[in-house]
This record gives structure tokens, sequence and C-alpha cells, in this order.
């Protein structure tokens, strides 16, 4: 059993946890992803590690509740415990001095890039960060991002918030501003869409695009090949493989038709969830 | 009191029948096909055996349970003895006496099977097991502790036996399992139907109660490595067993449409997670109405098996070579026929198609025939030129086989593994090209079978006490 220690709320669907989970805390490292599993009925989740505090043994994770399983985990409390929690899973991002590196965090990814950008930056890179969401209340971790890069800019998709536009409109200013020639790396992690928008303006500067795919996903240690994905012509696993991939190679219609097969079994578990029947949530 | 002359043993030709649930209707249900004997069979099958001096039924046990012995006390209606005298053994009977293939080892063998059927060994050793669950298991005796700590890595059959009889010899055993419960294959890969997931626990319960620790949720390779056991986790030796649990797909294309899944994750979502009970259980499993299993050994068998169970209105083995070639069980093909499973033999598929979501329609095969026995005996399968047809699937299942996970053997230093990525092990000794690291099962020799991957354990157990004790 692994202690929530503390929760955050950013806002009533993005929320985070500190997990008591030390033998992940000690080993661990950015761009690596946990699998957790609430409760004997439950399924198994990959979330990528936000945060880590080796000397506490804890690791931070931020989510969206997006379905049953993420809407569960969001109702619970600091004291609770979740059942399984297994990690660090994936192959760590490769971190070396690139020069000027752009790392991108859109929504709930603004969590995962976190740790990227601190160690791009302790690495020596000149970290040049954009952030944003849909709205300006879905926005979080502002602060700690602009310790983790060298600079920070902030936009929301509907202007609440700074500024109006896709993180995509910001990238192009800063490259168009500075010479894609001075620009070493882009680093995107976000929702689906929003990585492969990233990739689709890179691709026309001929900016290599580090992504962190999110595929659906069972065992997470290489045994079952649910979450594979075609990455330059061939098959690779994401949780063995990845979870960084360079995002100009990745077939995104085949990630997201995958990522939409269960949707209706998702909707059928959310549903029987919030169910007020009577029936105890479901379960 | 004088000799009394021996009565020579009255040969009773005729196995007792092992109780079924109806083919038809159990291919509608999880529940356990064979449903086991009764204390009054099984002690009548235990007495067909004629103690024969040579026990030539040993020499098929690959880990070497004394046979006429626990007949000898299951036909005197001594079970409590009976299973005492297996688990001197065997760590797991309630597994073994279900999922052995006893037709190739201990009772292919037995002296009555020459002329009339051999003594149904593994169902007594599963009633004798079953009872001992039912009735509160003794825990066996354990040695004084020798101050020597020893790693498992996977408790799948191997680790676990390896980590029984270390126990038992008083070493103290730490095994660590990647997924959150123990039992490897026995869980996640071997269905409900065959092999109750609450049998298998019940037998991980007791291992636990030999002083042996698990640590679920802990994949070596990732939150330490081997070595890292070794030189800061303070363990004396490291046994490997970390199985085959590698899915192999056809390489064919359209193989990554929605709908298509190894075996593997058929098999998890199924066995391990339980998706036949979702929504009551949160792991979703979706199944077409007509559905294709690659392959032709025993996994193949459990998908297409398991298809059915899970609503599916046709279930296709397809397999490129005929029936008599099929690798698995014989009792399994017979099984899957019984419950309906239907066979398209001398096929194989070349791509499949999907529909404008990316789910599969439809699979396009190719027609083999079989030509000439090659050096190795064995007739390959060519195709025929011409013969494309197309069958309408909606669900694929890819059983082709697995190789060794890489985690553990790409993380080790000085770790030999051969071509196919299997750790190369001493099959006397078990020890590994790295002093102190042994290693067994399907990680060693690619997929086997259950008992072959026991067999190892014993072994590594056994050189793993002897490294221990020179030290």
């Amino acid at each position: 059993m692994y202690k929530i220690l503390r929760k955050e709320v950013f806002s009533p669907i993005i929320k985070l946890m500190d997990i008591e989970a030390p033998k992940v805390a000690k080993s661990c490292r950015s761009g690596q992803f946990i699998i957790l599993r609430i409760d004997d009925q439950g399924e198994r989740i990959p979330l990528t590690i936000a945060d880590y505090d080796r000397e506490r043994g804890t690791i931070t994770i931020v989510f969206q509740e997006v379905g049953k399983t993420t809407e569960q985990l969001g109702a619970m409390e600091a004291g609770d415990y979740i059942k399984d929690f297994v990690g660090p899973l994936g192959e760590p991002t490769h971190i070396e001095n690139y020069g000027n590196v752009i790392v991108v965090g859109g929504g709930v990814g603004i969590a995962p890039v976190h740790p990227i950008a601190r160690d791009l930056k302790e690495a020596g890179n000149n970290v040049i960060g954009i952030i944003g969401s849909r709205n300006g209340d879905l926005l979080f971790w502002e602060d700690k991002m602009r310790k983790a890069c060298s600079e920070l800019h902030v936009t929301t998709d509907d202007g609440s918030y700074v500024r109006k536009g896709f993180v995509t409109d910001v990238m192009k200013e800063i490259v168009e501003a500075r010479g894609k020639e001075n620009i070493a790396l882009v680093i995107a992690i976000g929702p689906q869409p929003m990585m492969r928008a990233c990739c689709n303006v890179t691709k026309e500067y001929g900016l290599k695009t580090i992504v962190s795919l999110n595929a659906l996903m069972v065992d997470g240690t290489g045994m079952c090949g649910c979450c594979r994905v075609s990455v330059g012509g061939e098959t690779k696993f994401v949780c063995v493989d990845g979870p960084d991939f360079d995002g100009h190679q990745v077939d995104w219609a085949e990630l997201s038709k995958r990522g939409a097969y269960f949707r209706e079994e998702e909707q059928r578990s959310k549903e029987k969830h919030t169910c007020k029947c009577g029936c105890g949530g479901g379960k | 009191m004088a000799d009394a002359p021996k009565a020579k043993k009255q040969i009773i030709p005729d196995k007792n029948p092992m109780p079924a649930q109806d083919a038809l209707e159990r291919s509608r249900n999880f529940s356990e096909v064979a449903t086991g004997y009764t204390r009054e069979t099984a002690m009548a099958e235990a007495s067909r055996c004629i103690q024969c001096k040579n026990t030539p039924c040993r020499q098929g046990c690959p880990v070497e349970v004394d046979i006429p012995a626990f007949l000898k006390l299951a036909s005197e209606d001594d079970f409590a003895g009976a299973i005492a005298k297996i688990k001197e053994k065997n760590a797991l009977p309630a597994v073994c006496g279900r999922v052995c293939p006893q037709e190739s080892q201990c009772e292919k063998y037995c002296t009555l099977g020459k002329k009339h059927d051999p003594v149904g060994i593994g169902r007594v050793e599963r009633f004798c097991a079953d009872w001992e669950l039912s009735t509160g298991v003794k825990v066996p005796e354990v040695a004084a502790p020798t101050g020597f700590s020893v790693a498992v890595v996977g408790s799948g059959p191997a680790g676990l036996t390896c980590a029984a009889d270390l126990a038992k010899l008083g070493h103290k055993v730490t095994i660590f399992e990647a997924l959150h419960v123990a039992g490897g294959v026995l869980m996640y890969g071997i269905p409900e139907f065959r092999l109750p997931k609450a049998v298998v626990q019940a037998e991980v319960e007791n291992l636990k109660k030999l002083g042996v620790i698990i640590d679920v949720n802990s994949v070596v390779g990732k939150f330490a490595t081997v070595d890292q056991l070794m030189e800061e986790g303070g363990f004396d030796a490291v046994f490997i067993g970390t199985g085959a649990g590698l899915p192999y797909f056809m390489k064919i294309p359209g193989e990554n449409l929605c709908g298509v899944y190894s075996a593997n994750e058929f098999l998890t979502r199924t066995n391990l997670m339980k998706a036949y009970l979702f929504p009551q259980c949160d792991t979703p499993i979706k199944i077409g109405k007509r559905v294709a299993v690659l392959g032709g050994g025993n996994v193949a068998m459990d998908a297409a098996r398991t298809a059915l169970r899970l609503g599916a209105e046709e279930s296709w083995i397809v397999y490129r070579r005929s029936d008599k070639e099929l690798p698995a069980r014989r009792e399994e093909v017979e099984h899957a026929h019984e419950e309906g499973v239907k066979f398209a033999l001398l096929t194989s598929p070349t791509k499949i198609m999907g529909d404008d979501n990316g789910v599969v329609k439809e699979m396009e095969c190719l027609k083999y025939e079989l030509g000439e026995p090659d050096a190795s005996g064995r007739r390959s399968p060519v195709a025929i030129k011409g013969s494309e047809f197309i069958m309408d699937v909606d669900t694929v299942v890819v059983a082709i086989g697995q190789g060794p996970n890489p985690l553990v053997p790409r993380t080790t230093k000085g770790l030999e593994i051969n071509r196919k990525g299997n750790i190369v092990a001493s099959v006397e000794t078990g020890a590994t090209s790295k002093a102190g690291v042994y290693a067994g099962g399907d990680v060693v020799t690619g997929a086997a079978t259950v008992i072959l991957a026991m067999g190892a354990g014993k072994v590594g157990a056994r050189s793993i006490h002897e490294y221990l004790q020179s030290k």
C-alpha cells in the first residue's frame, strides 16, 4: 500500500499528489513514468513522474480527471492509500548540453515537462519554456516552471490569462525571432493533438522534436504490446522503448485511433462510477 | 508371526474419469472445466498404483516427487500424509496437478500404462492439494537461519519453487515481482477455467508461511539492477526466473490496427485484470463477433477458448501446419474442439485490413501445404500460390510465441545471453556467467512448461545452497 502524503487541487479537474514510494523515488529520472492501481478491482494506469524527493521518498503525480480511475483518484485525500504503485518505468529523457532548447508543456503536460526542464537547465542549456492551457484556471506551476527554465512564456487558448494563443503560436514567434539555427532541440509534452501540432510546426523548420507519448498500457514492462506505436515505420513499445520518441517519426493517426479503441467501455465505466442510483459509485 | 504370502495386486485397467463441466455450458463461463475427484475416487485411483519396485514414474517428474509413496498414503485415506510427502519436493501441487502435461511426464513412465491406463497421478495430486487447501495448511519445517540472503527475480513457477526450497534450507529469501501479484504466467497467462487464481494465491500464501518475502511492484532492471541488489541490497546470491514474457508479432501489414492483441495482452486483461468482470472490475476488453487466434500452441488454445467465454460467436485457430503438428497438448486441442473452437489449418495470414476507425475488419490469408521433411524430419509448410482468400474477422489474437523479456539481461553486467536473448545457464546447476547469479525457467530455455520451470527452480536452489555454503 502506498500512502498519499499530500494533495493539492489546481482546478476541479487537475490535481497533484505526493505519494510515498521510496523505491521509485530513489532511482527515478526525468521522463520516466509510474503505473498505479487504486484497489483490487482497479485498472492499471500510467502517469508520468512530475517531481520526486529522494530524501522524503516521495513521487509527485499530477493528473487530469478524464474517466473513472482518475475521478476516483481525484476524490481521494491525503492519508488515503493506493493499492499498487510501480516504477520507475520507461527510459529517462536524454539530457545533455544541447544549447538553446525549447520546452513546451500543454495542459496537464506541464507537470511531466517540469523535471526535464530543470535537468536541462542544470546541464547548462538555455531553456526556453512555453506553457499553455485552455484557460487561466487550468494553468498551474507557473512559478516552478519559471525556476526550472531560463525564461518562461505563458499563453491560454481563450486569452483569459497573460495572452491569447496556442503554444504553437508562441513557439513560432520564438523560432522566427531567434532563428531556427539557434534552436538545438524542442521537447513537447501534452495532449496528443498539441504534440502533433508542435511537430507540424517544427518539421517546417527542420527542428528535432522529442515528444512523450501517452498510449494505452496494461503492464508497462514490455510484456503485452498494448502500447505499441509505429515510429519511423517500425513497431515500438511506448512503455519500454519510450515514452520519448522523435515526434517527426511517430504515426500520430495510428496512435490516436488505438487510444480511442476502448472509448465506449471507458464511458460505461465512468457512468457506472458516477451513477447516483445507490449502486455505491460502481463498486 | 510368519510372513503371509503376498497376494498379487489386482490390476484395475481403467483410469477413474475426471468429472468436468458440460462442454457447451462451460464454453460460456470462466469456472474451472475439470471439477476434480471426490475423496472416494481419489482413494480408488491411488490404489490402482501397483507400487512397483523400480518406480519409473519418478524419472518423469522434474521436481522428483516420491509418487508411489504419496499414492500409497492417499489410497489409505491418509491425505495429510500424502500431501506432506508431495510437498517435500513440490511447493505448488495444486498448480501441478492441474497444468502439468502428465502424459509426457510422470504418467508416461507408469508401469501400468504399458498395457492399461497409467495411474492418474496428477488427478490424485490435485485432490490431495485441494484437500489440504480446504482443511488448513500445515507449514513444513524450516531449517535454522543461515544468515544468507537470496534475491529471486520473478515470481513465476521457477522463482516460487526456488524460493520455497531456499527458505526450507534456512536462507532469507526475497522475491521481486514486477506485477502487482505473484504467480507470473500462473496469474496472467493460464486462464481461470484451467487454473483458478484463488488456487494459485493460496499456494503463494503457503510460501509466505515459510518466511519468503514477496515484494510486488518491483521491476528489477528499473528500481534496481541485479548488480545493485548484490552490491547495495545485501543479497549473497540471485536467482533470475523472469520467464518469456516478450510477445512476438507476425510483422505483417495491419498488425497495429485496433482489435489486434498479443495473446499476452488478451490473456493479461482477462486473467490478471479480470476484464471478464467489467465493469465490476475497471479493466476493459473488447471482442468482436469473429475472432482469429494465430498460432497452434497451448497459449493459442487458451486464447481461443477465452474468446468464446468473452462472448465471441466464432473463435478460429489459424495455423500454418496441419492438425498433427499442432504444438498444443492434445487434451487442450480436444477441449477446444468440444467447446466449439474452429480450426483453419494449413492457413496463415498475409495482412490484416481495417475500417475507417482503424478497427480490424478482415484478414487476408494464404493456404499452405506440407513440403518434404527437412533435415530435422519436420515437414515445413509451403504457401500455395494464388490461394489468397479473405477471412471475415473483427478481432485477431497473435499467439505465435514469446521471447525473454530483455529488461534484466540488458541491465546486468557480465551476464552472457545467447542469440535469442535467453540467459546462458548450465542445465545441471543453473549457474550463469556471473558469480553468485543463477537462472532457470523460460528465460533460459525459451517458452516451455510450468513443471520444467519448477524443475529449474529446484536445481537453482540446490546450487545456490552449495554456493553459499562454500562462501
